[in-house]
């Protein structure tokens, strides 16, 4: 029992120091202190993690199988927590701004990233349940945070829909218990080779269902809705944090439960299928919607939606043999490549918005001649999401690409290298805004900055697009843990 | 030399170094308490000054290169590779790979020269020079990557790499519309090259490699596409490139609106890619369709020739009449190439050189002029060989060599394609010939209409050319389109060893395919 504690270890220190912060937000309204403690429990986490990875455990479960600890799991919370990291960090001047309930801020965002770290680590439908409402319901207050028109509607809006995706999602999961008589996604595969010939439509609708519930948190179109309001309206720290950890730990499980519990012969081109299609749809209508944002957030959220479509391809390659590990290793590399990019691109977004107080993207006409590294860099990892090298995504996409075009679905890696030429036409809208316009008036002074940029920020961008530069010129690093993760759920 | 001397990285990456260089260059936004400060006019001068050094160093290297080739060895030299991701079990194995062999060792030569010619007819940038000149030599290391790689992937990486320093290129320095060309130009080749990786990556997952080396003569079999698709595919790109009617729109707007230096180097050395991609991807990797596909790629090369001179006689515009000729012109390359011998290919890889330097020198002539009379119309340069006589000869010189005078470089390259293509495909050829006359016409009358005439008053202020960056450009081009005119052997040698592996293939090909039919 007490080693199963221990396999939650990372987790639960996250939830302890979040439940503490929720405490101490009454009599502490010092913001680095609160901010210290923050860095310090992810940090923690960090090292739990590491030091059950060198103290083999690798390989354990806990609580009858609900909770795993494998390279999978390892390879997310390591990701997570350096996507919650870049978020606390960045958020200062946020937390500046806020007349009072700071603490509640940061404890969301631990419980959020508890949340996120068990999603990747269970292997059963009640703790997918478990996790996936922890992480919800803290994000849907983040969501909200700003109490003002938008920030109430984005919340709103990310609530409602939440709720229907996670009522979906538990029907599904209602659906295949009943099938299967369990819940452990281990049994539900056993089932399955066993005794699932005949009742495929039945197990189909369950996963569809299933697929609702996660796609709604990673945007995949058409359950994208809420994407757009909810960036637009959050604190633009949360929005970076929505993009970046919400799908990664989304696209976790979705691997998670497809290639654990439903990856059988049986019903692997049923998968192929659904979800060329929904990569198809959800790179066209990112896309197609990005192109006429002027609000960069706006455009971001669209984008993402296009990204997880573009995520969606390592999916659909799951049935053909040998593109089994090559599929999800290739998600893994991506969702790496991914996160620092986009990391990056919202860290000089949120500077850009903090010293001039814009986010429409005329406004930063002429931005390169006065923050020459800022724009460079918001530059760079805007070419690594069109996925034009010497950067991250560019290894990325080739990877994916290629997985479909090994498992035979060559029209969508077609139709994903088309919409890489949709998806440049607005990518580098900032880019000539920056580096090609003029502004309309020439300052001599730039605007008082509401807030100066701190350390943390500078250091979090300076890691991210290190991050998109060293993933970009020798990707075989990230290869090799992603290969180790997904070999972990495979065997 | 040590073989072993990795030279040609040293090559590709120097560019690269030195934009490098200028990037780092303390700028006039550095502090005044800085250990070195500068005037942006001490920048100007430091940028354009390690970008002429940079590009001459790789002219130098190239030159060097060139004449220590072995002409009698097979395959490829300068090889420089190590493997980059090698995950043979996921069927992915990607290898850095560089070499030459006689089909792109004189483009690599070629885009040395334009290179230096290009810093020099730069040389009065004044505006934000330190960027000009950065991307400037970015843009040759990715030319010079895909003219060297080995390896289908780094052939895309260069290949898309080249689109950032263009974008920037035309539309921060050039006139007009450039923000609209540069976006055309952008999605037109990321278009092609959407294509173009979907056909890399059936290439490689069929035969579990992406070096050409190995691809070769690979069994295809296993594609999950049949080859005349991935041939397709992969053209698609290549005909946008090149350009081929009707995939040449982007063409005219992308040369009229670029700043001359970049036009020097999109019709000089960017068209080219196409050309080489051709010779070096479809026909190595696929010769039994390129050889199905002969006829088809003959008719569209007549037809761009025809459409392209057409189209030509019809401009005002001086540059936008060049940017169509070389639609015409590099109708012949597909033209060339169709003839599937070794006359014909090698007379196409030809004129990808001889049109780079003479429609380098055209762009560079119109450019140099256009700094002096700030019109390209061709109506209102009249009377200006009066008081410009050095660059009206120079124009004038460059107009023969376009039309094909003999003696001169573009006729020994049209010439040896007619030669080539006659035996095969009768009708195209002489649809074709109606090109060459079309072009006599429209150079000789354009030339007519805007430099001579009668003097005009108002060009009395004009000074001719008058400074030795433009002497250098000027010179080294005309010296080399006569050196290339008479004596064509010195690279003619070597595109024929270069196609010659290309043409035994295919003959392979046909003579199985015969003994099976």
């Amino acid at each position: 029992m007490l080693s199963d504690v221990n396999l939650l270890g990372p987790e639960l220190v996250l939830m302890v120091v979040g439940g503490f912060l929720l405490i101490a937000d009454l009599f502490i309204k010092h913001r680095r202190v609160l901010v210290g403690v923050t860095v310090a429990a992810l940090l923690g986490s960090l090292v739990y993690t590491t030091a059950l990875l060198s103290e083999g455990f690798v390989g354990n479960d806990a609580f009858n199988g609900i909770l795993v600890f494998d390279h999978f799991a390892v390879f997310f919370q390591v990701l997570l927590i350096g996507a919650a990291l870049a978020a606390v960090l960045v958020s200062q001047p946020t937390l500046a701004r806020l007349p009072s309930r700071r603490g509640e801020y940061l404890a969301l965002i631990l419980f959020s990233t508890a949340g996120l770290q068990l999603l990747a680590g269970t292997r059963d439908l009640i703790g997918i349940f478990i996790a996936l409402e922890l992480t919800s319901i803290a994000q849907y207050v983040l969501v909200g945070f700003h109490k003002d028109r938008w920030g109430s509607e984005a919340g709103l809006k990310y609530l409602l829909t939440g709720a229907i995706a996670s009522a979906v999602l538990l029907y599904g999961m209602a659906i295949l218990l009943g099938l299967t008589g369990s819940t452990n996604l281990a049994d539900i595969s056993r089932y399955i080779a066993l005794e699932g010939a005949g009742r495929e439509e039945a197990l189909v609708l369950a996963a569809v269902f299933l697929i609702v519930g996660f796609g709604f948190k990673a945007a995949v179109a058409p359950f994208q809705m809420w994407a757009p309001d909810a960036y637009t309206g959050a604190p633009t720290p949360i929005a970076a944090y929505l993009s970046v950890a919400s799908k990664a730990a989304a696209f976790a499980i979705l691997i998670r439960v497809f290639f654990e519990a439903l990856g059988d012969d049986l019903l692997a081109e049923h998968w192929k299928t659904i979800f060329a299609a929904l990569a198809t749809i959800s790179m066209f209508v990112g896309n197609v919607f990005a192109l006429r944002q002027n609000n960069i957030k706006r455009m971001l959220a669209y984008s993402s939606v296009a990204q997880a479509g573009t995520l969606l391809i390592g999916l659909a390659a799951i049935s053909a043999d040998r593109s089994e590990l090559l599929g999800a290793s290739g998600m893994l590399f991506y969702l790496a490549g991914y996160t620092v990019t986009n990391l990056a691109a919202f860290v000089v977004i949120i500077i850009i918005a903090n010293q001039r107080g814009t986010y429409n993207i005329n406004d930063y006409a002429g931005l390169g001649r006065r923050m020459p590294w800022l724009s460079g860099i918001l530059a760079f990892a805007l070419i690594s999401l069109i996925g034009l090298p010497p950067t991250a995504l560019f290894f990325g996409k080739i990877y994916l690409f290629d997985t479909a075009v090994q498992s035979g679905l060559g029209w969508l890696a077609v139709i994903g290298t088309i919409n890489t030429v949709i998806s440049a036409a607005y990518y580098l809208r900032p880019v000539k805004a920056m580096f090609v316009d003029q502004p309309e008036t020439e300052e001599d002074e730039p605007p008082v900055p509401v807030a100066p940029t701190s350390r943390g920020v500078l250091t979090t961008l300076s890691l991210a697009s290190l991050g998109i530069l060293i993933i970009g010129l020798v990707p075989s690093l990230v290869i090799d843990v992603a290969e180790q993760a997904v070999s972990a759920i495979l065997s | 030399m040590d073989p072993s001397f990795p030279v040609l990285s040293l090559l590709i990456f120097l560019p690269l170094g030195g934009a490098l260089l200028i990037a780092l260059l303390p700028g006039k936004h550095t502090p005044t308490h800085a250990f070195w400060q500068n005037t942006p006019g001490t920048v100007q001068q430091q940028a354009r000054w390690i970008a002429l050094g940079t590009s001459l160093a790789a002219l130098i290297i190239a030159l060097v290169m060139f004449i220590i080739f072995d002409r009698n060895a097979d395959g490829f030299q300068f090889v420089d590779e190590f493997a980059w991701i090698d995950a043979q079990s996921l069927g992915f194995n990607i290898g850095y790979a560089f070499g030459v062999d006689g089909l792109s060792m004189p483009l690599v030569l070629l885009t040395g020269v334009l290179s230096v010619v290009a810093v020099l007819v730069s040389w009065k940038i004044d505006l934000r020079p330190k960027e000009y000149f950065v991307w400037l030599l970015v843009l040759e290391t990715s030319v010079l990557g895909v003219f060297t790689a080995l390896d289908l992937i780094f052939f895309f990486l260069f290949w898309e790499l080249e689109l950032i320093p263009m974008f920037l290129l035309i539309s921060i320095w050039g006139s007009g519309n450039r923000n609209y060309s540069a976006m055309k130009f952008v999605l037109y080749t990321v278009f092609g090259s959407a294509f173009m990786l979907a056909g890399f990556l059936v290439l490689g997952s069929a035969a579990d490699t992406f070096d050409i080396r190995e691809l070769r003569g690979a069994d295809l079999g296993a594609a999950i596409l049949p080859a005349q698709a991935i041939f397709s595919f992969i053209l698609i790109a290549f005909a946008i490139k090149l350009p081929v009617f009707p995939l040449h729109t982007w063409l005219p707007d992308a040369h009229t609106d670029a700043p001359t230096a970049v036009s020097v180097l999109l019709a000089g050395v960017l068209l080219k890619m196409g050309g080489y991609g051709i010779l070096r991807l479809l026909f190595t990797l696929m010769p039994e369709v390129g050889a199905d596909a002969d006829l088809a790629l003959a008719i569209i090369g007549a037809v761009s020739i025809v459409y392209g001179a057409i189209v030509t006689i019809r401009q005002t515009d001086l540059k936008r009449l060049i940017a169509y000729s070389s639609v015409s012109h590099m109708g012949f390359v597909l033209l060339g190439v169709s003839a599937l011998g070794v006359t014909g290919m090698s007379g196409a890889a030809l004129q990808l050189v001889t049109h780079g330097l003479i429609t380098g020198m055209l762009f560079v002539m119109v450019g140099l002029i256009y700094d002096r009379t700030h019109t390209r119309q061709i109506g209102e340069m009249r009377g200006l060989i009066h008081y410009m006589p050095l660059l009206g000869a120079g124009l004038v010189f460059a107009g023969l060599a376009g039309l094909g005078l003999p003696a001169l470089a573009g006729f020994v390259a049209e010439i040896t394609i007619f030669l080539g293509a006659f035996g095969q495909h009768e009708a195209p050829v002489l649809v074709s010939m109606l090109g060459v006359l079309l072009a006599a016409g429209y150079i000789l009358w354009a030339l007519q209409r805007s430099i001579f005439g009668p003097r005009d008053e108002k060009w009395a202020g004009l000074t001719d050319s008058n400074h030795w960056t433009e002497f250098a450009a000027i010179g080294a081009l005309t010296a080399l389109i006569i050196l290339l005119g008479v004596y064509p052997r010195l690279v003619m040698d070597l595109l024929e060893q270069g196609v010659t592996p290309i043409v035994e293939q295919i003959e392979a090909v046909a003579a199985m395919g015969g003994g099976g039919g």
